[in-house]
């Protein structure tokens, strides 16, 4: 079904950090894509990484502030969200109403979305419309307004999206579980904000958030489409040449989830439980980063073919969705599972899903399941560059990744060179995961032992 | 599998080619098949796509959910390829999957490099007549649907509120029921109901393929031919299903939920599809649609959300890609304070003024600028190009008819969308729903008795 057009600029927290997921999990390749890439440093030194596409008359830019909801202030969370949803709401002598008319007039697509380690924003035009396009991101980058009106029109957007995710099963169960496993750190806190904090938030903390956070030194651009390296060039001195050098953000320390070995229920009048469980995984940056993204992939990670799948939906009928995923955060990686299962088997299902992890961690995959999965990871990451956003989106993924421009030559003889002693070594890193730290929204029945 | 329900999407959806679209080839096979393949030499991909033109629609009274069910079904193995097979293939290719049920069609496809086609094409051929079903995975599968339609509707009240406005918006026509079923009615399926279903409407004369990517269209052609060429053609019956008639009197539906936080209300109104509407009806509907609902520019937002402070946000849609008479929504949301009926009655005044005055000469150019600007930026995704024109072939709508709607679009005058919305946006045309949460429970010990009163 569409979404209620509504709610589109707040999606579910969960499809946020669902989205997120997907998109840290690890780059793959398209040999061809690779050759194309251009860095691109500007006459005043910003840099983005392009590739030349002439077939379509498009743009697509994909760029990054790093910082993000983990930068606002203790007990404020929901600033780099609010801030992020300001920045097209009137800027330079544009209100809002002129600003999204402008928008309108040339059918572009300008956004902006906040995550946990940054501030993202894209846009799309058609390529006869590329001057215009960049005259109001710049405005919008350089000189949002944060005017009244606009600020107490985009809060009543967020509360209203918060109030409705009061009660969404899946909503809950990933805020309980980031605050469960983050007491103590920016990770714990939503990074929307809530109920009680988005009204505190002032035009001040707005300002001043973007002031501090979108800068030249913290920034990474992708671009796709037609325009050259010269003309990219002035473009990002256009549009980001006048903000700050340097960004002033506050020193975030990595950290570990808590609460391990626990199981958290939240009562919920649904005839469905939701259950996230979640533990140690690895950072980006890690060595053994990619076989434990292979690891996750037999698990839980493949569509169709994952053990998780076969054992819950397949042969138990237990699910519609069962699957387990990696999050690289900068200062935490993440390994979790996720499914929803009927009340009154709710406790069947985490137990085998439990079980499924036990098992990977302590024997390890097969050689014949390892086999598939590097066939699957190499052979299907082209399917990642078919369009310009996607291509966009990934070259600025490995920036943010700092695996270098040359990654997606590499990408798939690393996702080949993986052992089954890999593996082993991986999971012995991972063992955190036999437990995890549960929680379960709804009415689950047969929680301690099936 | 995974499937998606594709309840089709809203406006966009028809959206597409431009007037330098894509170059389509359209050709039919010997057993009534019908080929359409879509160029995009980007990357080395191919995205393989086969329609059918049997929807939840086209289910018989007492079995609603068995074309979806169905869909999960097929995945369950042929007599060549024993469950499972198919599915370890693709992934083994690095090839992404998955299949979808809507109201008028159901799908499936793979993406996968361009040299794994033929092998996609064999598979899917052999499981157009080949599906052979047990027990042993009937009955899980149906208890994963269960799941699914717990988790997409029965989970949220507002998915159940949709569901009972869809009802209630056709007193006679299948699209009433929902496509994934009714709970009582999916316990009930069997594999006898998903074979006799499947018999009946798999073939080849009742597909469409479309294959989208960096191939050939002689080699989609012979690959065609030995492939799903084959597959005799057999004796789909053809769709009639029962019609509308004209709705004679404005419905209301409301669904009070404790669970509900944030009120909406909705209201959608029964109106002709691309399909069955005359002249450009239907594309001054997508238009009405993005004047009234199109983001913030858009007259509901502008109206309710800025300059009545009533909504916290607010929008439009209109389902074009439907055989029969489709439907066309509003909707919004209140800000603390403000009831459903006063915003409902604003709302109106809105949909009242489009429909009494029409659209400026300066919105409805900006609305075409949309549309047609949509139709390019689909060119960027293959996938997104696949769905389009499959989707319009198995709602009667032809690859031609799509490459020629931007300039249908640019075509539309003011008052074709002022006639459209005067005629079918009224009120005995409508569904109104409320989604609300239980008022307080009195007080336990009234509030301090009054005193004083002399």
């Amino acid at each position: 079904m569409t979404a209620p057009a509504i709610f589109a600029r707040l999606s579910g927290f969960f499809l946020v950090f669902m989205i997120m997921a997907l998109s840290l999990v690890t780059p793959s390749v398209a040999q061809s894509q690779t050759t194309r890439i251009t860095r691109v440093v500007s006459p005043g030194g910003i840099e983005a990484w392009l590739v030349r596409e002439k077939t379509l008359p498009l743009i697509a830019m994909e760029f990054a502030f790093m910082g993000g909801a983990a930068q606002d202030p203790k007990g404020k969370p929901g600033i780099a969200s609010l801030t992020a949803s300001l920045l097209d709401e009137g800027a330079g002598d544009l209100t809002a109403a002129a600003f999204h008319q402008a928008v309108a007039d040339k059918a572009m697509e300008i956004g902006f979305d906040a995550n946990r380690d940054d501030l993202r924003g894209s846009l799309r035009t058609l390529s006869e419309n590329k001057d215009a396009a960049f005259d109001l991101l710049r405005l919008a980058v350089t000189q949002p307004r944060f005017d009244t009106e606009a600020v107490e029109r985009i809060r009543a957007a967020q509360l209203a999206a918060l109030r409705r995710r009061s009660t969404d099963p899946n909503s809950i169960a990933s805020e309980t579980w980031f605050a469960r496993a983050f007491p103590d750190h920016a990770y714990g806190r939503p990074v929307d904000g809530s109920l009680a904090t988005v009204p505190t938030i002032t035009r001040e903390d707005l300002a001043a958030f973007a002031k501090r956070t979108m800068a030249r030194d913290n920034l990474k651009v992708a671009v796709v489409g037609d325009i050259s390296p010269e003309d990219l060039g002035r473009v990002l001195d256009h549009v980001f040449g006048a903000l700050p050098a340097k960004a002033d953000l506050v020193p975030i320390t990595d950290v570990a989830p808590k609460g391990i070995g626990t199981v958290d229920v939240v009562p919920l009048d649904v005839p469905q439980s939701v259950v996230l469980m979640g533990s140690t995984g690895l950072k980006r940056q890690d060595k053994d980063f990619i076989p434990a993204y292979v690891l996750n992939h037999i698990l839980g990670g493949s569509a169709f073919s994952s053990r998780l799948f076969k054992e819950v939906r397949e042969a138990r009928g237990l699910a519609y969705s069962v699957y387990s995923y990696q999050v690289a955060l900068d200062h935490a990686g993440l390994w979790f599972a996720g499914t929803a299962t009927k009340n009154e088997r709710a406790g069947e299902s985490i137990r085998i899903i439990g079980e499924e992890f036990a098992k990977i961690l302590a024997e390890g995959p097969t050689k014949e399941e390892l086999d598939e999965a590097k066939s699957y990871l190499t052979g299907s990451y082209a399917l990642r560059f078919d369009t310009s956003s996607k291509v966009a989106g990934q070259l600025l993924q490995i920036q943010i990744d700092d695996l270098g421009i040359d990654y997606i030559d590499k990408r798939n003889a690393l996702i080949q060179a993986v052992t089954l002693d890999d593996l082993k070594r991986a999971a012995k890193r991972l063992t955190d995961a036999k437990d995890a730290l549960t929680v379960v929204v709804g009415r689950p029945q047969g929680l301690s032992g099936g | 599998m995974a499937a998606i329900i594709a309840a089709a999407s809203a406006s966009a959806a028809l959206s597409d080619a431009h007037a330098a679209g894509p170059e389509i080839s359209q050709f039919e096979l010997a057993n009534g098949m019908k080929v359409m393949v879509i160029p995009d030499h980007r990357t080395p991909v191919a995205t393989h796509m086969v329609w059918y033109q049997v929807g939840s629609a086209d289910e018989q009274p007492g079995k609603s959910g068995i074309a979806h069910f169905l869909e999960h079904l097929m995945f369950k193995g042929t007599d060549k390829a024993p469950a499972g097979q198919f599915s370890a293939e693709v992934a083994r290719l690095g090839g992404q999957e998955n299949a979808f049920t809507s109201y008028d069609y159901t799908a499936y496809y793979q993406r996968v490099a361009k040299e794994h086609l033929e092998k996609v094409m064999t598979f899917e051929a052999d499981r157009m007549t080949g599906l052979k079903l047990t027990d042993e995975v009937v009955l899980p599968e149906r208890d994963v649907v269960l799941e699914e339609r717990r988790m997409r509707t029965d989970n949220d009240p507002g998915a159940r509120l949709s569901e009972a406005l869809q009802a209630t918006s056709y007193m006679n026509h299948p699209y009433q029921h929902p496509i994934i079923g009714w709970e009582h009615e999916i316990k009930q399926l069997n594999r006898e109901d998903a074979l006799a279903f499947y018999r009946r409407y798999y073939a080849p004369n009742n597909a469409v393929l479309v294959v989208a990517g960096d191939v050939d269209p002689a080699q989609v052609k012979a690959l065609a031919e030995k492939t799903y060429g084959q597959i005799p053609r057999a004796d789909t019956p053809p769709r009639a299903r029962p019609q509308e008639p004209e709705p004679q009197a404005h419905r209301r539906v409301e669904l009070t939920d404790p669970r509900v936080a944030q009120p909406t209300v909705q209201r959608s109104y029964l109106v002709p599809s691309y399909r069955t509407g005359e002249g450009r009806e239907a594309v001054a509907l997508d238009l009405a649609a993005q004047i009234l609902g199109g983001g913030q520019t858009g007259r509901l937002y502008r109206s309710l959300v800025v300059d009545q402070g009533l909504a916290a946000g607010a929008g439009a849609w209109y389902q074009g890609t439907s055989y029969d008479a489709t439907r066309f929504g509003v909707s919004a949301a209140p800000l603390p304070g403000v009831t459903l009926e006063k915003l409902e009655g604003a709302m109106d005044g809105v949909v009242a003024k489009l429909a009494a005055e029409g659209p400026d000469e300066l919105e409805l150019a900006r609305a075409k600028t949309r549309l047609t600007a949509d139709a390019i930026y689909a060119r960027d995704n293959q996938a997104t190009l696949a769905r389009i024109y499959g989707a319009a072939w198995a709602t009667g709508i032809s690859a031609d008819k799509v490459n020629a709607w931007p300039d249908e679009v640019k075509a539309v005058t003011a008052d074709e969308v002022k006639e459209a919305a005067r005629r079918y946006l009224t009120l005995d045309r409508a569904v109104t729903g409320y989604l609300t949460a239980p008022a307080p429970a009195p007080e336990k010990t009234p509030a301090k008795a009054p005193e004083n009163r002399s």
